[in-house]
C-alpha cells in the first residue's frame, strides 16, 4: 500500500516536473528542431525573463504568470532582432549550424553578464498565492498532495504547447513553417519568403521563453548562472522527441520528468541525471531520430 | 626538406624547454600550461569534428575520464605522472571506441547532444564513486621528487632537471601537444584524413564509392577521445584539487569547439592558432579584469570571430592571399 | 586546401601570434607601486558561488578603509589585489601564481568556499607564505600546512564541529531514528559525514542517507521519499538552490519530523529568506550571525554590519542587502592578517605564522584562537529556529525574535520546538 502510493505520487510529481521541463524546452523545440539554430542560449534567456517576472513582482506586485504573458511580445521583439543578426552572419552564407553554436554560446556569456550588472548575483524567488502549498487529497485510501506552484506550470506549459501545435499544424504560417524545414525552395516557388518564415518561427520560440521564465522563477529559485543547469536537459529532450515534433518534446519531458521523480523516489535523487540521460541514449541506440522525428537524420 | 615540419616540432620543444630553464615569473608556466592544453584539447577535437564533421559536444566527458582515470590510479598506487597520461589515453581511447559503435549511426545534432549524454552519464558516476572522492573532490599531494626510469626530474635544490614541479608539468604537456598536432597532420595529409573529408562532404556518397565510412569515424574517434584522455589526466597534478564540476565544466566543451572554429577546422594549424588566440585572451582577461566583465569581453570575441571570419582565421589570411 | 597556403606564410603566422600572445601576456607586469602593502586574492564574482562572495569582497573593502585610516599596515597604505576566479577551481592556481609572481602581493588570502581554496593551498605552500582562509572545510586535512588559517567556526574538527550544536539542541525532542540528506556538492557532502558521525555518537538508527545533485528542479518525491521512513529527525546539507526548493516542498508535502534543516547553505542570504518567508517558520538550521540582544560577544559586529547595509543603500550595490552571513568573518580574516603583521612588526612569514598560533585575538567575530591544523580551537557555529515569520518583507530579517538562538546555551535566546508546532 505505501509502496503504491509512493508510487502514484512519485508518476504524478514526474508529470508536473515533465510539464516544467517542456515549457523549458518547447521554444527551442522551434528553434532548434525546425529551423536547426543551434540556440545554446535558451536556457540563459529564460532566466533573463524570470529576472523580467521578478522585477514586475517585486516591483508592481503583478501575478508572476501574468508577468510572463506580459513579456511574451518583449520576447517575441528580441528574437526577431536575435534571428536577424544571426541571419546575417550564418544563414545568408549558409554557413554550418556549428558556427551558430560558437555565436550563440557568446550570447550565452553576454546575457549572464549582463543579468549580473543588472540584477545582482543573489538568488531570488517570488511570492504568489499558489506557491509553498499543495492541494491534498485522499483516494482510494491513500493521500496524494499535488503543489499548486508545479500544478501552474504543468497547466500553462501544456497549454502553450497544445496552442504552439495547433497553430503550426493548422495556420497557414504554421505549415509554411513546416515546410521551410523541409524544402525553402519550394516554398519560395510559392511566392513566400522563406527568411520571413524563419524570422517569425524563431521570433516564436524565443517568445515562449517569457512564459518559461515566469515558471521558472515559480518552480525553482533564479540567479544569472542557473541557466547553465537546463542546457543539457532541454536539448535531451527536444532531441528525444525527435527535432520538428512538439508533440514529441512534451512527451519526451513527461517522460525525463517520471524517471527523475520516480528515481529519487525509489534509488536516490543521485542517480536520477544518470537515468534521464542513459534513456536517451538508449532510445537513440535504437531509433537515431529520436521519439517521433522523421526519417531525416541531419 | 622532408622533414620540415618535424624539425619545427623539435625545435619548438626545445624552446619549451628553454624557457622552463630560464628563471622568470612562474605565473607563465600556469598560463602557458592552460593554453597548451587548449591546444591540445582542440586539435584532439579538430580530428573527428573538423576532418570528419562529427561534432563531439561531450569532450569533457572525455577530459573528466582522463582526469578520473589518472586520479584512481594515483589512488590505488600512487602512480607517476607518465603512468597516468599512458592509462588515461588507453581508457579514453576505448571508450572512444564504445561510444563510436553507440552513436556514430547517428548523425549531425543527434550526435553531438548524445556525446553531451554521455558526459552527463559519466559526470553522475563519478559524484557517486567516492573512491576517487566522489562529489566531494579530492585533492592531489604531487611528489616532492618525481623520477622517470631512476633520473631525478624535480628537485627544488638544482638537482634535478626542473626546479619545480610546475616547470616540469608545462614541459610535457608542450610535448603532448605537439606530438597531438603532429598527428593531427599526420592523418589530415594520410588515407584518413581524405576519407574524413569524404565523409564531411557526403557520407552516402563516399560509402558508395568504398570509403569504409564506419572504420574511418571508429578510428577518428578512438584517436581523438585517447588525445583528450591524455589532456585530462595531466590536469589533476596541475590544478591539485579536483572535483565533477569542474573535471566535466560546460568551459571545455565550449572552448574545444570554439577553438577550432576561431582558428579554421579543415586544417591543423586552424585548431593551433584558435586556441592561442583564445586562449590567451581568456587568461589575459581573468587576471587583469576585476570583475564579470571578463567573461563579457570572451562573449563578445567569440561572436566577433565567428561573424568576422567564418572561415576562421587561417581561412580568412587564405582569402586575402589569393 | 592548404596545399594553396604557402609554408613560409604559415610559420610566419605562428610566430607572430606566439609573440603576440607572449606580448600580451608580458604586458601585465606590474607597475611600480612598492609603496602600498598588497594584499591579493581571487573571488567568485561571477558563477555559483557570487553571491556569497560579492558580499565578502564588500566586507573586505570596508576592512581596507579601516585600516588604511589607522594608519594602513607597517605604517603603509592597504591595496587589494583581487580577480573573478568565476566560481571555477580550474583559474584559481593560474590566479594566485598571477598575484605572487607579476602583482608582487605582500600577502594571499583566500577566496570564498572550500571548493575555491583547495586549489590555492599547494600555491601557498610552495612559497611558504600565511595563508587565510574563508569558509573552507577541511582543507588542511590532506596538507597539514602550519600557516594555514581558516576563519569559519566551526571548531578542530570542523566537518564534525560544524554540526556538534546542531545535535546537541535537537537533544531535547529525544530522537531515536534520523534521515540524512545532501547536495552532491564538496561542502554538504563534509558536513553530512560529520553529521553521521555525530548522530552515531548519539546512537540514532540512520533510516535514510542519500544525496541530491544541485540541478534538481523538484524535491516532492525527495521529500515523500523521506517521509515514508518516518524519520524523528531531518538532517539536510544542502546548497541554495536546494535549500529553497526543499523548504518549499517541506511546506507542500508536509513532514513529521520534529527538527528540520541543519546545514542549509542559502537560507541565510536576503534573497532567499525574503522569498521563502512564511514557508520557513520551524526550520532549525545553523548560522552564524544574527540580529538578537545576545550576540553582543561579537563586538563591533553589528556596526560593521550597519555600515555595510548603508554601503549598499548608498551605492547602490547588487549585493546582499543584509549581509549578516559573511561580512563580519570577511573582516574578520583579514582583520587578523592586519593584526598579526602590525604585531610583528615586519613582514617575515614565519614569525607572523608563529604569532597567529600563539595568540587569541579579538575581533568582530569575538574572541579566535586557531589550533594546530589552522582551524578554530573551539565550534562556535550558532543553531537558530526561524520562527514568526508573517510574509516576504526582507526588513523583518533584521529584527531579533525571527531567527532565535537554540544554541550555545550561553547565548541561546530561546528553546526549540518542534517542526509543526510552528507552522
Amino acid at each position: 500500500m505505501e509502496f503504491t502510493e509512493l508510487l502514484l505520487n512519485a508518476i504524478v510529481a514526474g508529470i508536473l516536473l515533465g510539464g516544467f521541463f517542456a515549457a523549458l524546452s518547447i521554444g527551442l523545440s522551434i528553434c532548434f528542431g525546425l529551423l536547426d539554430t543551434v540556440n545554446i542560449a535558451h536556457p540563459t534567456i529564460i532566466v533573463g525573463a524570470a529576472f523580467c517576472t521578478f522585477l514586475l513582482n517585486d516591483l508592481l506586485g503583478i501575478d508572476p504568470i501574468l508577468a510572463g504573458l506580459i513579456l511574451t511580445p518583449v520576447f517575441f521583439i528580441l528574437g526577431l532582432a536575435i534571428y536577424s543578426m544571426y541571419y546575417q552572419f550564418f544563414e545568408k552564407q549558409s554557413a554550418e549550424a556549428l558556427r551558430g553554436l560558437a555565436f550563440f554560446f557568446g550570447l550565452l556569456f553576454i546575457a549572464e553578464v549582463l543579468m549580473i550588472m543588472a540584477f545582482g548575483v543573489d538568488h531570488r524567488l517570488v511570492s504568489a498565492p499558489y506557491i509553498g502549498n499543495s492541494f491534498t487529497t485522499a483516494l482510494a485510501g491513500m493521500e496524494f498532495s499535488i503543489p499548486y506552484r508545479l500544478l501552474a506550470a504543468f497547466v500553462v506549459a501544456s497549454a502553450m504547447t497544445v496552442g504552439l501545435q495547433v497553430y503550426l499544424s493548422k495556420s497557414f504560417f504554421g505549415r509554411a513553417t513546416s515546410a521551410v524545414h523541409q524544402d525553402g525552395m519550394a516554398l519560395s516557388l510559392m511566392g513566400v519568403d522563406p527568411v520571413m518564415v524563419k524570422r517569425i518561427a524563431f521570433a516564436l520560440g524565443l517568445a515562449t521563453c517569457g512564459l518559461a521564465g515566469a515558471l521558472m522563477i515559480i518552480v525553482i529559485p533564479i540567479e544569472p548562472a542557473v541557466g547553465r543547469f537546463f542546457i543539457g536537459n532541454v536539448f535531451a529532450i527536444v532531441v528525444l522527441g525527435g527535432l520538428g515534433s512538439i508533440s514529441g518534446t512534451l512527451v519526451a519531458a513527461f517522460i525525463l520528468g517520471i524517471a527523475e521523480s520516480v528515481v529519487s523516489t525509489f534509488f536516490g535523487p543521485s542517480w536520477a541525471p544518470a537515468v534521464s540521460f542513459a534513456i536517451l541514449l538508449g532510445v537513440l541506440a535504437f531509433k537515431p531520430t529520436g521519439l517521433f522525428g522523421s526519417g531525416d537524420t541531419r | 626538406m622532408r622533414f620540415k615540419f618535424e624539425i619545427g616540432c623539435v625545435l619548438v620543444l626545445l624552446a619549451c624547454f628553454i624557457f622552463t630553464q630560464a628563471d622568470i615569473n612562474r605565473f607563465y608556466y600556469f598560463a602557458g600550461f592552460a593554453i597548451l592544453q587548449y591546444v591540445m584539447i582542440s586539435t584532439a577535437w579538430n580530428i573527428l569534428g573538423g576532418y570528419g564533421g562529427y561534432i563531439n559536444f561531450g569532450t569533457a566527458g572525455f577530459l573528466g575520464v582522463g582526469s578520473y582515470a589518472a586520479i584512481a590510479l594515483i589512488e590505488f598506487y600512487g602512480a607517476g605522472i607518465i603512468e597516468q597520461i599512458v592509462a588515461a589515453g588507453i581508457i579514453a581511447g576505448f571508450l572512444g571506441l564504445a561510444i563510436g559503435f553507440f552513436t556514430l549511426r547517428l548523425k549531425g545534432v543527434y550526435f553531438a547532444i548524445a556525446t553531451l549524454a554521455l558526459a552527463i552519464v559519466l559526470e553522475t558516476i563519478v559524484n557517486n564513486w567516492d573512491y576517487v572522492g566522489g562529489a566531494a573532490g579530492v585533492s592531489i599531494l604531487p611528489p616532492r621528487k618525481p623520477e622517470l626510469l631512476g633520473i631525478l626530474i624535480v628537485d627544488r635544490k638544482g638537482d634535478g632537471i626542473f626546479q619545480n614541479n610546475k616547470e616540469y608539468l608545462f614541459f610535457l604537456m608542450a610535448v603532448m601537444a605537439v606530438m597531438s598536432v603532429w598527428i593531427a597532420r599526420t592523418i589530415e595529409f594520410g588515407k584518413l584524413g581524405r576519407g574524413l573529408n569524404a565523409i564531411k562532404d557526403n557520407e552516402e556518397a563516399a560509402e558508395c564509392m568504398g570509403v569504409p565510412t564506419l572504420k574511418l569515424k571508429l578510428v577518428a574517434t578512438v584517436i581523438s577521445g585517447a588525445l583528450m584522455g591524455m589532456a585530462g589526466a595531466i590536469f589533476p597534478s596541475y590544478v591539485t584539487y579536483v572535483d565533477p564540476p569542474t573535471a566535466f565544466n560546460l568551459e571545455l566543451a565550449v572552448n574545444s569547439l570554439a577553438m577550432p572554429m576561431i582558428g579554421g577546422t579543415f586544417t591543423w594549424i586552424g585548431p593551433v592558432v584558435g586556441s592561442i588566440l583564445l586562449g590567451t585572451v581568456q587568461q589575459v582577461a581573468i587576471v587583469t579584469i576585476s570583475s564579470e566583465i571578463n567573461l563579457l569581453i570572451i562573449g563578445v570575441l567569440l561572436i566577433f570571430f565567428v561573424t568576422v571570419a567564418p572561415q576562421g582565421i587561417v581561412g580568412w589570411f587564405m582569402k586575402k592571399n589569393k | 586546401m592548404t596545399r594553396f597556403l604557402k609554408s613560409r606564410m604559415r610559420s610566419v603566422m605562428l610566430v607572430a601570434l606566439f609573440a603576440a600572445a607572449f606580448s600580451l601576456i608580458t604586458t601585465l607586469s606590474p607597475v611600480a607601486q612598492a609603496k602600498n602593502i598588497k594584499i591579493g586574492f581571487s573571488m567568485a564574482l561571477t558563477g555559483a558561488l557570487a553571491g556569497g562572495g560579492k558580499q565578502a569582497l564588500e566586507a573586505m573593502k570596508i576592512w581596507r578603509d579601516d585600516i588604511n585610516a589607522k594608519g594602513g599596515m607597517l605604517g603603509r597604505q592597504v591595496e587589494l589585489k583581487y580577480y573573478d576566479d568565476q566560481t571555477n577551481p580550474k583559474n584559481v592556481p593560474g590566479i594566485y601564481a598571477k598575484l605572487l609572481d607579476v602583482d608582487k602581493v605582500d600577502f594571499i588570502v583566500s577566496g570564498y568556499g572550500t571548493n575555491l581554496i583547495a586549489p590555492a593551498m599547494p600555491v601557498a605552500i610552495d612559497r611558504d607564505v600565511v595563508f587565510m582562509g574563508l569558509f573552507g572545510m577541511n582543507n588542511n586535512k590532506k596538507w597539514k600546512y602550519e600557516k594555514y588559517f581558516q576563519i569559519l567556526p566551526a571548531g578542530p574538527d570542523p566537518a564534525v564541529g560544524f554540526s556538534e550544536n546542531w545535535f546537541k539542541a535537537i537533544e531535547t525532542f529525544k530522537p531515536k531514528t534520523i534521515a540524512l540528506l545532501s547536495a552532491d556538492a564538496g561542502f554538504a557532502r563534509n558536513l553530512k559525514e560529520g553529521a553521521i558521525t555525530n548522530a552515531k555518537r548519539a546512537g540514532y538508527e540512520i533510516v535514510y542517507n542519500q544525496n541530491y545533485p544541485p540541478k534538481t528542479a523538484d524535491f516532492t518525491p525527495i521529500v515523500r521519499a523521506v517521509n515514508a521512513k518516518k524519520p524523528d529527525i531531518f538532517y539536510i546539507a544542502s546548497y541554495p538552490n536546494g535549500s529553497a526548493g526543499l523548504v518549499r516542498a517541506i511546506a507542500e508535502v508536509g513532514t513529521d519530523a520534529k527538527a528540520v534543516g541543519g546545514g542549509m547553505v542559502g537560507l541565510q542570504f536576503s534573497g532567499l529568506m525574503a522569498g521563502l518567508g512564511p514557508n520557513l517558520n520551524g526550520i532549525l538550521n545553523y548560522d552564524f550571525y544574527v540580529p538578537e540582544p545576545t550576540m553582543a560577544l561579537y563586538p563591533g559586529a553589528s556596526e560593521l554590519i550597519e555600515r555595510y547595509q548603508n554601503k549598499v543603500k548608498t551605492e547602490g550595490l547588487k549585493t546582499d542587502a543584509l549581509g549578516y552571513y559573511l561580512v563580519p568573518w570577511a573582516y574578520a580574516y583579514l582583520d587578523i592578517l592586519g593584526q598579526a603583521v602590525n604585531a610583528v612588526g615586519k613582514i617575515d612569514h614565519d614569525a607572523i605564522a608563529e604569532y597567529i598560533h600563539k595568540t587569541e585575538f579579538t575581533s568582530v567575530v569575538g574572541k579566535v584562537a586557531f589550533g594546530d591544523n589552522g582551524e578554530w580551537t573551539t565550534s562556535r557555529t550558532i543553531v537558530v529556529q526561524y520562527q514568526n515569520i508573517k510574509n516576504n518583507d526582507l526588513s523583518q530579517f533584521a529584527q531579533p525574535g525571527v531567527r532565535k538562538i537554540m544554541y550555545p546555551a550561553d547565548i541561546k535566546t530561546g528553546s526549540p520546538v518542534t517542526f509543526n508546532s510552528l507552522r
